[in-house]
């Protein structure tokens, strides 16, 4: 993972005021209640993307990446309350119905999951599986759906795609099931992919493979990519711009040359370190010690502030507003000043 | 063709069921005590003319010679003679088969009918008000045995309004559809609270799965992932149980149709048991075996069809 920090044509070349947003998130919140209680799953959460661009949504497992996602397009389950604005190109997601919904669902905006193994119908062939998504979002005839099925098989890499159209899912590897779903992710040419964890459950190698697959996808298609991630090292691969969430939050965004090379946030440091990088073998990783706290234990103040080894008596009374560090660079801290020595320092 | 050779070797896995079946029936009556040879005779028969009944039914043989006499007899449809019918137990048989077969599907159908919608409804609305109304209908159905079920319609809707006749199998086809209807609720009800309950259960189990989000972000019509992706996943381990439970409803019917009175192969046991009529007995239970061998063969049949895991490649 040397090339962790080598992104800054990226940055370059792909400034965040290029492009209008063709996705603008405003205070996206996601709450459940359990007991009586409100449990806020996603906490104010904003963002934009522009057409094209590649978002890495990173953090730990139940920071809330994988809830904002499904939010984006009302598919939470158990079904939960959604407040704030998903503006999709002018048009507000959270305010819609079910029907206007699934115009978009699919067809628009597509997701693929993060399990291979138990995202795809068992008792289906892969065939239906892509031409009902044609059926539902084309007017293509059924012989056209059914070439246009073996082109997609064709386009994520699978091997005699015409004649795997009668194939039932458990018939495929792993890598291979993750490729039929991205195939049948981008049937109707969405614009924009929402990806949760697509490499997390694959072997390295085919990881690289999948990651590039969608990189490929993304240029060919000037398709906008959401890759909910906790490996930097995806992000430090793929992705345009990073958002980094703790605890239902964003806590840091900007670009990736950025992000990587001066984190602000001491969480988003704690991540970077704990990433292994030219060390001798045998030296044991950086961890950050704790766990994130429950939904329903929030401490007062800043999310993190039990974890951090910098926190002040601020921390713990209120939480940190998320505001511009620098060009395009935000982050939520009450300690920028302090929090900010470079990486080679820390290591 | 793979589903041929499947049903081929299942069908063959059924045969060392029957023989066991054959065995156990073979013992079972010759162990119940009582004589058959009495109740053959009239009271005056003396222990001459007994001994003769005997040699008749070739009870004074070897055991094992009875045994092989009797598969070979089973095997060529030669059940013997009724006792209680003085009429080849076979006949008797094919005279009763279609009443028992027409109150099994009835009542299945009633219960299919019943329980899959209002599972799908209560899983949807689970823990809500249709949830609970639903589930605690068929909770009293459960905790009751299936005659009172049925001696309870029968007393209201046959005896009081006289809405339908109080028992009886008819004529005609509608005939048959209305002497029928309260039997085959009242083993529908029954059948449904199990279908219910356990359809419920795995349509939620369903309805959580990672496909069923994968489907829903594919943008697909609302039915189309009620029926296509949550049903048929469901209905899976509910198939299993649906075969159950026709197996079941085969030894319902003996209670249902002496309640009701239908000319079925349930009463016919009854009757059967009470006269100590051997031979009707054996040929009833084959039967039961026979039919019961055969749901549980179109289960995995359909099973398979259904979930392609199972079909050996």
């Amino acid at each position: 993972m040397s090339g962790l920090i080598q992104r800054e044509s990226r940055e370059n070349a792909l400034p965040e005021t290029a492009n209008r947003p063709a996705l603008s998130v405003q205070g996206l919140s996601t709450s459940f209640t359990k007991q009586g209680r409100d449990l806020k799953a996603v906490n104010n959460v904003s963002f934009d993307l522009a057409p094209g661009e590649i978002l890495g949504l990173v953090g730990e497992s139940g920071s809330g990446k994988s809830i904002t996602l499904r939010s984006l397009i009302g598919i939470v389950r158990p079904q939960g309350r959604i407040d704030g604005s998903v503006l999709w190109k002018g048009r507000n997601l959270v305010t819609m119905n079910e029907p206007q919904l699934r115009k978009i669902r699919g067809r628009e905006i597509a997701m693929i999951f993060q399990e291979p193994m138990s995202s795809l119908n068992p008792l289906l062939t892969i065939g239906l599986q892509i031409t009902e998504n044609l059926k539902a979002h084309t007017s293509l005839g059924r012989q056209e759906r059914q070439k246009r099925a073996i082109e997609l098989l064709d386009l994520v890499g699978i091997p005699a795609a015409a004649s795997r159209l009668d194939d039932y899912p458990h018939q495929f590897s792993g890598g291979m099931r993750q490729r039929v779903m991205i195939a049948i992710a981008l049937a109707s040419n969405p614009e924009l992919l929402l990806a949760d964890e697509p490499t997390t459950a694959l072997d390295v190698t085919i990881q690289d493979q999948i990651l590039r697959l969608i990189m490929d996808l993304r240029t060919e298609l000037n398709m906008a990519v959401i890759l909910v991630t906790h490996d930097l090292g995806v992000v430090a691969q793929s992705c345009d711009r990073v958002a980094v969430m703790y605890a239902g939050r964003i806590i840091e965004s900007g670009s990736v040359g950025t992000i990587l090379k001066a984190p602000q946030h001491p969480y988003t440091l704690g991540l970077l370190q704990s990433v292994p990088q030219d060390q001798p073998p045998r030296t044991p990783l950086f961890s950050i010690d704790g766990t994130p706290p429950a939904l329903d234990d929030m401490p007062t103040g800043c999310a993190f502030a039990p974890r951090c080894q910098q926190a002040q008596g601020t921390c713990l009374e209120s939480a940190p507003d998320f505001s511009l560090v620098g060009s395009g660079h935000a982050a939520a801290c009450h300690i920028l000043e302090t929090a900010r020595p470079s990486l080679g320092e820390n290591k | 063709m793979s589903s041929i050779s499947y049903l081929f070797s299942r069908l063959l896995q059924i045969v060392p069921t029957f023989l066991l079946v054959m065995i156990f029936i073979f013992l079972l009556v010759r162990l119940l005590p009582g004589d058959p040879a009495i109740a053959m005779a009239d009271a005056k028969a003396t222990e001459a003319q007994l001994e003769q009944i005997r040699h008749n039914l070739g009870l004074d043989q070897p055991m094992p010679i009875q045994f092989a006499k009797f598969v070979g007899n089973v095997l060529t449809g030669d059940l013997g003679n009724s006792i209680l019918q003085k009429a080849p137990v076979l006949a008797v048989i094919q005279d009763r088969l279609p009443v028992t077969l027409f109150l099994a599907g009835y009542s299945m159908a009633l219960a299919i009918l019943f329980s899959v919608p209002l599972a799908f409804v209560a899983a949807l609305y689970r823990d809500r008000l249709p949830d609970l109304l639903i589930r605690s209908i068929f909770q009293i159905s459960l905790s009751m045995p299936v005659f009172y079920i049925g001696l309870i319609l029968l007393s209201i809707l046959a005896a009081r309004l006289k809405w339908l006749p109080v028992g009886g199998y008819g004529e005609t086809w509608a005939e048959h559809f209305s002497h029928l209807l309260l039997p085959a609720l009242t083993i529908a009800f029954y059948s449904s609270a199990i279908i219910l309950r356990n359809l419920r259960t795995s349509v939620i189990e369903v309805l959580d799965a990672e496909y069923i989000q994968f489907a829903r972000a594919k943008g697909l019509p609302q039915r189309l992932v009620l029926f296509r992706h949550v049903f048929r996943n469901a209905l899976i381990s509910t198939v299993t149980l649906l075969g159950l439970s026709i197996g079941n409803l085969m030894s319902g019917t003996l209670v249902t149709e002496t309640v009701f009175a239908v000319p079925g192969l349930g009463r016919l046991m009854l009757d059967a048991i009470f006269a100590r009529d051997y031979p009707l007995i054996q040929g009833l239970t084959l039967t039961f075996a026979v039919l019961v061998s055969l749901v549980f063969l179109a289960t995995d049949m359909f099973q398979s069809w259904l979930d392609p895991r199972l079909r050996k490649s």
